[in-house]
């Protein structure tokens, strides 16, 4: 119900929380929004001795245009997402996946960096910013580093993020207002997707398809996005939307059940981002 | 102008809405200050016994004062379920053995409430693990005895039929169809989880709690206490829900007032979510066979209903609700032969209980299935099946072969009004266009027509209203709401007689030093027993205030009437106002009314769903729904008790089951993993309105509080099957998830 | 740690321990009660208050991230005056029944004032998007939706019945109107 006890700091630069970090290394959290980490020290399933509070560094809070690019803070929030003009021009899948997170009072402090950090399979955006091929960028003490993605998510809840870094950045090719689609399936309103899939159109004209809740780390659909590179039809492409995906079992379902919903639902994303 | 009827805003509201309501765990009397915080250690095992339990470390941790476990608990463990087998008791913590994964073994008192969950982390217990039996079938072959002592787990006898059925049952039938069904476990769920907290003054213990009977649970904590009933007082501050779930009291109470008695302060307890997911006892849970048998023409003739019903790992009020079942199997069907038996199985999972409808929305739900399963069989339109069968207007009083003595029914025009609401043709033809579509999204249309036995059991309930000097009236009554607007209800049903406004009458309820006697609130029984105590005190209050102002006008009582709050001469201006009379002597009427019987709201749903066939995923898009409780008296709180009741019956039939793998462990004990419904899973609903007055009292009242649940949940059931019966799906059971349907539809491929 | 908080336009403080949850904070440190705790999992939304201005989840929100900001609950947002509630939000619940046991109200009350205050033209289907994250157990939510409804200045019949025709059926599908 309540947190094992925990120190608190509210650092006031990005600097100086890692300055935290660097100090006290996995005995350190990082908080933002809250709404991942919170509720799993809620139940106690995380008890960390210090909690370092990011969530209120106006330095982590931009959502801009740079050159090809869309850098975006890592504690924006998704309300923000949701109302960027500059997104809705430039990447419209994500404000239209970041809609869909949780409830209005989640998306009020809820923020990017929080969820790409934590690293839940079945969250939204990850899988998001695998369709986009995006970049996550990852501050320490040591320097900056950018990793694809592709590359960030080791398993589950698992990344390549070190103890002593913060998430500060993620960046994401201009894709535009159209070529995109996301479907959700979920149970209730406010679950966590079943099964869920995000379609972009990158610059160059490949689609790509990322699939959340299909595996321990969010999933590329590759031999759906291949198919389609080589003119299979939409129906034809989607049908191989499963391979390569371990979908887990659990009460919403059966992994059988996830390999015929992915492909319906690639399918259908894939049409409505054809417009 | 009568009041009777008319849309009252509630006078609950001012304060729920501005300052809030006053729960349990928001009270700050001063009698509680000081009050150490009750943390309780659950067991995280659904069955073991118990080898050790060291809680030196507990004992250090900060803010603890004390720490105590079944060995230092000295309230006998007690039978809650008075015809299960003697051996089946529980104790207050557990002592040798665990029973189920949530059962109290120790408990931890700190000065504050943080504290408490960090030392009850502490408590270090030793469990020596037991084969764990969660299953009701797996529960009938005894294999795994969860009470050695018992040599069974099979809980009571009392269900089984008295005969057995005869051979040529179904001899008469030409169509014959049977099916085992599930009803599955639900959790109630009300918002405000159980929460109780105690003080002693004077050798007298006051405990404060959430419950739905105030009075009847003063009695069960006494006994539970060892102690006299005038000792103990119960004060139910505002409660947040209950849905049957709060039906008198928990062993908890009897626990919170022990632990104040033994550490010499006030106490507080509040459980959280998770705690109440596996504590609080669960709705449901039955595993039915339900045969039906009848002719091609429609003529259902005889039905067999064979239930084996979850206690729950200790007996309870659950295991009294195959009555209710087996009572109402036939539902509003006039069938020449019904026979029906029920066996109740104990296993390592939370106990059962009460729960919306308790034990009729079972029987609802089987025999609707049964209907649509043999129109099916003989390809007849399920609503013109159930409007062959129902009891016809002219036979009421009807007795049926369950036994039971429906009042007053109009089943078929029920049924009519549903179906014209519906456009019923208009869906199914509909319908019958996307299937020759063969699109995706299909519809599915289900019809339910029920009728339901209200009154709790407990027909006696009391009222006392009297009016002050200053113009105000207090109204006292044994029930105990919790969200039903009784403070507004029974103030309209006073102000009606005594012609003083709504805004000066109060409704108190629920303090046992104040109202002694009473029933509570449950069953759909407030207003049959507890409304018609309220109108019947303040028709004697009438009375009296003109037998009083004869004597103060020297007028001919014959001659005086009460409008307006006061006594008037008929006709004239000369009166003297009930205030005044109040000023020179008490006027207070006390009344107890005892209804007798129970009465049978009656209705008809129809459920239109829309499934996508290529997932699995069915949506409610409209509910219409005919509930006949009688006489209307407030149809703003009548609807607002549908709306929830049908909310709750779509629930259960598209989303919330509770779930345990073979070990015992709770699969849903959160919010997060309970299927229960937000607003955006939910339609709005068409109510339909209709009004047959029950013979059982004189103002015609039944009881609506159940009846939206009864009818909804087999209606979408039915809906969503119906939904995919063109794909060769006969039956799926609830909750009918995307995977389940979906499962359902591969499987007829 | 220390805290310093204006809770309805008055400033508070306490030294609190950093996990105690800002729901814990409004309840038992500056006594408002009206805040609700249901859950566990950030799932009911009984607990929500606005944190300058915005909805959140009281319960999933330490005190002490919140240091310096301003909150408001149920009970700063107005009173019961000559037979009015001042509020438009609880003057709407009232008058559209959308309470029965009060325990989800307060925090469904906030929501609603967040949710009108982003939104002012809402419809059926985007108020009850907009109250996914507040759990109700009694209402079966039909007249907390047309109270949501008539706060913003809608006709909830027709705002319910329009709802009726978004479902997805053919043109010329009947609506079967029930009557009332």
């Amino acid at each position: 119900m309540i947190p094992v006890g925990f120190s608190y700091e509210r650092p006031e630069t990005v600097d100086a929380a890692l300055a935290l970090l660097a100090e006290h290394g996995e005995e350190a959290t990082v908080l933002a929004g809250g709404h991942s980490l919170l509720p799993v020290m809620k139940l106690r399933l995380a008890a960390p001795e210090l909690v370092i509070d990011i969530g209120r560094l106006a330095e982590l809070g931009y959502v801009r245009v740079e050159g090809d690019e869309i850098a975006i803070g890592a504690g924006t929030r998704y309300r923000t997402l949701v109302e960027s003009d500059v997104l809705a021009a430039e990447c419209a899948l994500l404000p239209a996946v970041a809609r869909t997170v949780g409830d209005p009072q989640v998306r009020h402090r809820g923020t990017i960096g929080g969820a790409l950090a934590h690293g839940d399979p079945a969250g939204d955006l990850p899988a998001a910013v695998l369709a986009l091929d995006g970049t996550i960028v990852l501050r320490s003490p040591r320097g900056t580093r950018s990793v694809p993605v592709a590359e960030f998510y080791t398993g589950v809840f698992s990344s390549v993020k070190e103890p002593d870094e913060l998430l500060v950045e993620v960046r994401v090719p201009r894709t535009g207002s159209t070529g995109w689609a996301y479907e959700k399936f979920t149970r209730r309103s406010n679950d966590w997707a079943i099964v869920a899939v995000a379609v972009a159109t990158l610059p160059g004209g490949a689609r790509q398809i990322g699939l959340v809740n299909m595996g321990g780390t969010p999933l590329r659909a590759r031999a759906t996005e291949a198919a389609l590179a080589y003119g299979a039809s939409i129906d034809e492409a989607a049908a191989l939307a499963a391979e390569g995906t371990e979908p887990p079992a659990d009460s919403h379902g059966t992994p059988e059940y996830r390999r015929h919903l992915v492909t319906v639902l690639v399918k259908r994303a894939l049409r409505t981002a054809a417009g | 102008m009568s009041i009777l009827g008319t849309r009252v805003v509630r006078t609950e509201d001012p304060v729920f809405l501005t300052r809030g309501a006053t729960y349990t765990d928001d009270l700050t009397d001063e009698r509680l200050t000081g009050a150490l915080h009750v943390t309780l250690v659950r067991s995280p095992i659904a069955h073991a016994t118990i080898s050790s339990i060291d809680v030196e470390a507990a004992r250090e941790a900060p803010g603890v004062v004390a720490v105590y476990t079944g060995a230092d608990c000295d309230l006998a463990p007690a039978l809650l379920f008075g015809a299960a087998n003697k051996a089946m008791v529980r104790p207050f913590l557990a002592v040798d053995r665990v029973r189920y994964v949530g059962e109290p073994v120790a408990v931890v008192l700190t000065e504050e409430a943080y504290q408490g969950e960090d030392a009850a982390e502490l408590v270090d217990v030793e469990y020596e693990p037991l084969d764990v039996v969660v299953g009701m079938k797996a529960a009938l072959s005894d294999e795994v005895l969860l009470f050695p002592e018992a040599g069974t787990n099979s809980v009571t006898t009392m269900h089984r039929a008295k005969e057995e059925i005869g051979e040529d049952f179904f001899a008469d039938c030409e169509v014959v169809v049977s099916k085992e069904i599930v009803n599955q476990r639900v959790a109630a769920a009300p918002l405000e989880t159980r929460a109780a907290s105690a003080f002693w003054a004077d050798g007298r213990c006051t405990i404060f709690c959430s419950t739905q009977n105030a009075q009847s649970a003063r009695d069960e904590v006494a006994g539970w206490m060892g102690i006299d009933a005038k000792d103990l007082r119960l004060i139910l501050p505002d409660v947040g829900g209950g849905f049957g779930a709060k039906i008198g009291a928990d062993p908890e109470f009897a626990l919170v007032g022990w632990l104040s008695k033994k550490i010499g302060r006030p106490v507080r307890w509040n459980e959280s979510r998770s705690e109440n997911m596996t504590g609080m006892v669960q709705g449901r849970g039955q595993l039915q066979t339900v045969t039906i048998g009848g002719d091609r023409d429609g003529t259902v003739k005889a039905y067999r209903l064979d239930i084996v019903a979850d206690a729950g790992a200790y007996p309870r009020l659950g295991s009294v609700l195959p009555m209710f079942t087996r009572r109402m199997a036939p539902g509003t069907y006039d069938i020449p032969k019904v026979w029906s038996t029920a066996t109740v199985v104990v296993t390592n999972t939370t106990s059962t209980g009460a729960y919306r409808g308790a034990g009729r929305p079972e029987a609802t739900q089987a025999i609707e299935r049964a209907m649509d399963l043999f129109a099916d069989a003989i390809g007849m339109d399920p609503a013109e099946l159930r409007k062959r069968n129902v009891v016809e207007p002219e036979r009421f009083p009807f007795t049926t072969k369950a036994g039971m003595e429906y009042d007053t029914g109009e089943y078929a025009a029920a049924i009519d009004k549903v179906l014209e609401a519906a456009d019923y043709a208009g869906l199914r033809a509909e319908q019958e266009r996307r299937r020759t579509e063969g699109g995706a999204r299909q519809l599915g249309i289900g019809v339910s027509s029920y009728v339901e036995i209200t009154g709790g059991g407990a027909f006696v309930e009391n009222a006392t209203v009297e009016v002050h000097d200053d113009g105000t009236v207090t109204v006292l009554t044994g029930t105990s709401p919790h969200g039903q607007g009784h403070a507004t209800a029974w103030a309209m049903l006073a102000s009606e007689q005594l012609g003083i406004p709504v805004e000066k009458i109060t409704v108190t309820h629920g303090d046992t030093d104040l109202i002694p006697k009473g029933a509570g609130t449950m069953g759909s029984r407030s207003l049959q027993t507890g409304g018609i105590a309220v109108h019947n005190a303040a028709l004697e209050l009438v009375e009296l205030a003109r037998r009083r102002a004869a004597d103060v006008l020297e007028a001919n009582v014959d001659d005086l009437v009460v409008a307006d709050g006061s006594v008037q001469v008929a006709g004239t201006s000369t009166g003297i106002s009930l205030a005044e009379l109040a000023g020179r002597g008490e006027l207070k009427v006390f009344h107890e009314w005892d209804a007798k019987k129970p009465t049978f709201p009656f209705g008809a749903h129809v459920a239109l769903v829309e499934v996508d066939v290529e997932t699995g995923k069915a949506t409610v898009e409209r509910i219409w729904a005919v509930d006949d409780a009688g006489p209307i008296l407030n149809p703003l709180i009548f609807d607002g008790q549908r709306h929830g009741g049908i909310a709750q019956g779509i629930a259960q039939a598209m989303l919330e089951e509770v779930v345990w793998d073979e070990e015992g462990q709770p699969l849903t004990a959160t919010f997060a993993d309970y299927g229960i419904p937000s607003a955006a899973e939910l339609p709005s609903f068409d109510l339909v309105t209709m009004e047959t007055p029950t013979t059982i009292n004189p103002m015609g009242y039944k009881g609506i509080g159940e009846a939206g649940t009864i009818g909804s949940c087999p209606a979408v059931q039915n809906a969503v099957i119906d939904a995919v019966s063109h794909l060769g799906v006969e039956h799926i059971d609830m909750p009918l998830t995307p995977l389940r349907v979906w499962e359902a539809i591969e499987r007829a491929k | 740690m220390k805290v310093e908080i204006t809770v309805n336009g008055e400033r508070t403080s306490a030294d609190v321990e950093p996990r105690t949850l800002l729901a814990h904070y409004l309840r038992e440190n500056v006594g408002l009660k009206a805040t609700n705790i249901g859950c566990d999992t950030t799932s009911c939304g009984a607990c929500t208050v606005l944190v300058d201005g915005e909805s959140v989840k009281s319960c999933t929100v330490l005190a002490v991230q919140v240091d310096e900001q301003s909150v408001t609950t149920m009970e700063g947002l107005g009173t019961y005056a000559d037979g009015e509630l001042t509020h438009p939000v609880t003057a709407a619940f009232r008058q559209e029944h959308g309470l029965q046991c009060g325990f989800c109200t307060p925090g469904m009350v906030m929501a609603a004032v967040s949710l009108i205050d982003e939104n002012p033209d809402l419809d059926e289907a985007a108020v009850r998007e907009g109250l996914e994250g507040n759990l109700c157990r009694c209402t079966g939510y039909h007249n907390i939706v047309r109270a949501v409804l008539v706060a913003a200045g809608k006709d909830p019949d027709a705002a319910q019945a329009a709802g009726v025709e978004d479902k997805t059926v053919a043109p010329g599908f009947s609506t079967g109107e029930g009557d009332a």
